[in-house]
């Protein structure tokens, strides 16, 4: 008889911070993923100055004009070429746009108006070549150049990375978990012991909050220190989120898991949550570019105020009291969704 | 004696396109103390009786009571005083020996130090292993451990050898024996008919989920009226005719005849009785013996006897 006291939630965390940290491929997945995505992300779509505007100049008569003109500056590369060649140079990207000059002098450009670098092109080549015409500047201006972090893509990008961490976190780490003990019977196994089943699912959940406490320092300190991103808010404003964050995907991943018992069940039900929201709900671009009649939708999804109130705290500064909407449709997907998990889940 | 557990006309029917009855009727009774056996074919019904008893699953109807006490009822005080291992329960593997006994140990009020469930099952220089890298038999030691950790005073243990190796099978008969002499009670299922003969008081055969009968390993190989078997078969002649059951029965001591499969089995209750005489009536016949053998009755013989069917492949013609 041993009268040593064992503290049931306790031993039920213990367990599976032990299982978490002893799976090196997941604990990758979860601390360096994330930060491999920062470092691609945050170079591939690092803001840079243009440097060069391609130019082609259609052959013909007063071509050279042209040419001669834009040649003055160095920021255009002039290409000549015949009209074929200058509209396949267009069309794939090589070339922002083509010039034809004829007489008077008189000029036609072509561009591609939805790519912005060909929109900068026309207005950069009509300035230069209406300046060789003789056009003479009327207003004195001045140009400084400002470039403050806060406003780049990757200040953009970690707040959804946080949102979209806390999800997969939720998902993986409450709903699969859960599913694969079904299947192996160890639900079962435990529920035929005296464990408490709320015992149980809160060391699931607090087993979850730990994890994901690294999680969240790791990627905020990793984007601080390698691309200077810094939080405008307060820390504890952004905890506070990730904690809500973190509670309502558990509860979402405990009701995908309540009843599946297979991987590829609880898989498709997984895929089928989380789809939508890594499109819609703003990680990599804004969810305001979808049209307006899809607002409410987006809006009402969990994944859309957690990043909306994310990005506010860490690019705008914002504090608690201005993001209460936010917090109460998080609390309300937490509460339906803890409800129905409960009423449902199965042990067995 | 007092009961550990009753079951009354136990019934459970698995809904579906196809109900299927996994139990009809089942009646039993277990006392404290003993080691008692559910021994049938797979699909007889023996893993849903035992986890209705282990209050896992709900009877269709019928009575269950377990250590005086009823499920739904007194589950929490039961389930402090029962220690179960399932048929299939894959443990953590990243756990250790130590860390899964220690989790199992800390949902019990009261229960054995986790070394000391350890020490019982011989799992102590495993300690520290995690169970992913365990053998077969370690796994299963270490899961019986787990259902021993709560000091319970009724163990169920559901198919604790399937699987295993002779050697670990007689390492998980030990334990069991162990825990059996502590006047603790146990109750298993097992389709292994050695299984049976050697560990339990008391069995009971079922099929097709009812209990076909009841008694020790020895009361029911007496029943078959001979505690010894004659397998024989004799060589095919031409033009011979086949051997006749009352040709054989009327032999001295014979109890029983069975034919199956060209081979014929003899319920005999005194081998140095029967076997001369059998060759000589042989001989007279002029029938050569192509194989002859003798054992000890077992089981298994009292299952063919009463189904006509083998424990082996009981599980294809059960439904």
């Amino acid at each position: 008889m041993s009268a040593r006291h064992y503290s049931p939630l306790g031993q039920l965390i213990l367990s599976r911070l032990r299982e978490f940290f002893r799976q090196p491929e997941v604990v990758f997945w979860v601390y360096g993923f994330p930060i491999l995505m920062v470092v691609a992300l945050g170079i591939a779509f690092r803001n840079k100055p243009v440097e060069h505007i391609t130019v082609s100049v259609q052959d013909s008569e007063y071509a050279q004009v042209a040419a001669d003109a834009l040649s003055k500056n160095k920021k255009f590369e002039v290409q000549r070429c015949d009209a074929d060649a200058c509209r396949l140079k267009l069309r794939t990207g090589r070339s922002d746009i083509v010039t034809i000059a004829s007489a008077g002098p008189r000029y036609e450009y072509l561009y591609d108006p939805t790519r912005p670098e060909s929109l900068l092109a026309r207005n950069a080549v009509d300035d230069a070549l209406q300046r060789a015409a003789g056009r003479k500047d009327i207003a004195d201006v001045s140009d400084k150049e400002l470039t403050e972090p806060g406003a780049r893509y990757i200040d953009f990008l970690v707040p959804g990375l946080i949102g979209m961490g806390l999800m997969g976190g939720g998902l993986w780490g409450v709903g699969f978990v859960t599913v694969d003990m079904r299947i192996r019977k160890l639900l079962k196994r435990f529920i035929a012991t005296p464990m408490k089943k709320h015992q149980f699912l809160t060391g699931i959940m607090l087993s979850r909050f730990m994890f994901m406490i690294p999680e969240i320092v790791i990627l905020l300190l990793f984007a601080w220190l390698a691309f200077g991103v810094r939080v405008q808010g307060s820390l504890f404003a952004v905890m506070v989120f990730v904690f809500l964050g973190a509670f309502t995907f558990s509860g979402i991943g405990l009701l995908v898991a309540s009843r599946a018992n297979t991987v590829e069940t609880v898989s498709g039900l997984m895929n089928l949550v989380m789809l939508p929201m890594w499109i819609l709900s703003g990680i990599f671009f804004s969810s305001d570019r979808f049209p307006a009649a899809f607002q409410p939708l987006i809006k009402a999804l969990p994944l859309t105020p957690l990043i909306n109130a994310l990005r506010a705290i860490i690019l705008e500064g914002y504090g608690l009291m201005q993001l209460l909407p936010e917090a109460a449709i998080l609390v309300a997907w937490a509460v339906v969704t803890f409800a129905l998990a409960l009423r449902w889940f199965r042990w067995m | 004696m007092a009961v550990a557990v009753r079951c009354t006309n136990l019934v459970k029917v698995y809904e579906g396109k196809t109900p299927v009855d996994a139990v009809r009727g089942l009646d039993l009774g277990v006392e404290t103390g003993e080691c008692f056996g559910l021994l049938g074919p797979n699909g007889a019904g023996k893993t849903t009786t035992i986890e209705i008893i282990e209050g896992l699953l709900q009877p269709t109807s019928g009575d269950v009571e377990v250590l005086a006490m009823k499920w739904g009822h007194q589950d929490e005080e039961l389930r402090q005083r029962i220690g179960i291992s399932l048929q299939e329960t894959k443990l953590s593997e990243k756990l250790s020996v130590l860390e899964t006994l220690t989790l199992f140990r800390s949902f019990y009020r009261q229960g054995l130090d986790p070394d000391e469930a350890m020490r019982r099952v011989s799992l102590e220089e495993k300690a520290t292993a995690w169970v992913g890298k365990l053998s077969g038999g370690q796994k299963q030691r270490l899961a019986v451990a787990c259902a021993l950790v709560g000091d319970p005073d009724l163990l169920f243990l559901d198919e604790p050898t399937t699987g295993l190796d002779p050697q670990a099978r007689r390492q998980l008969w030990d334990i069991i024996r162990d825990f059996g002499k502590q006047g603790r009670t146990v109750m298993l299922t097992t389709h292994y008919m050695d299984e049976a003969e050697r560990l339990c008081d008391r069995v009971a055969i079922v099929d097709h989920g009812k209990v076909i009968t009841v008694g020790s390993p020895r009361e029911l190989i007496a029943s078959l009226g001979g505690e010894h078997i004659v397998d024989f078969s004799v060589a095919n002649g031409t033009g011979m005719p086949e051997l006749q059951s009352d040709e054989l029965s009327s032999l001295p001591g014979v109890q029983s005849v069975r034919f199956e499969d060209g081979q014929i089995s003899l319920a005999v209750a005194e081998v140095h009785v029967t076997l001369p005489a059998l060759l000589v009536r042989l001989k007279e016949m002029k029938r050569d013996l192509a194989s002859l053998t003798t054992r000890h009755a077992s089981l298994e013989d009292v299952f063919v006897t009463l189904t006509g069917r083998h424990l082996r492949d009981g599980g294809a013609n059960a439904s």
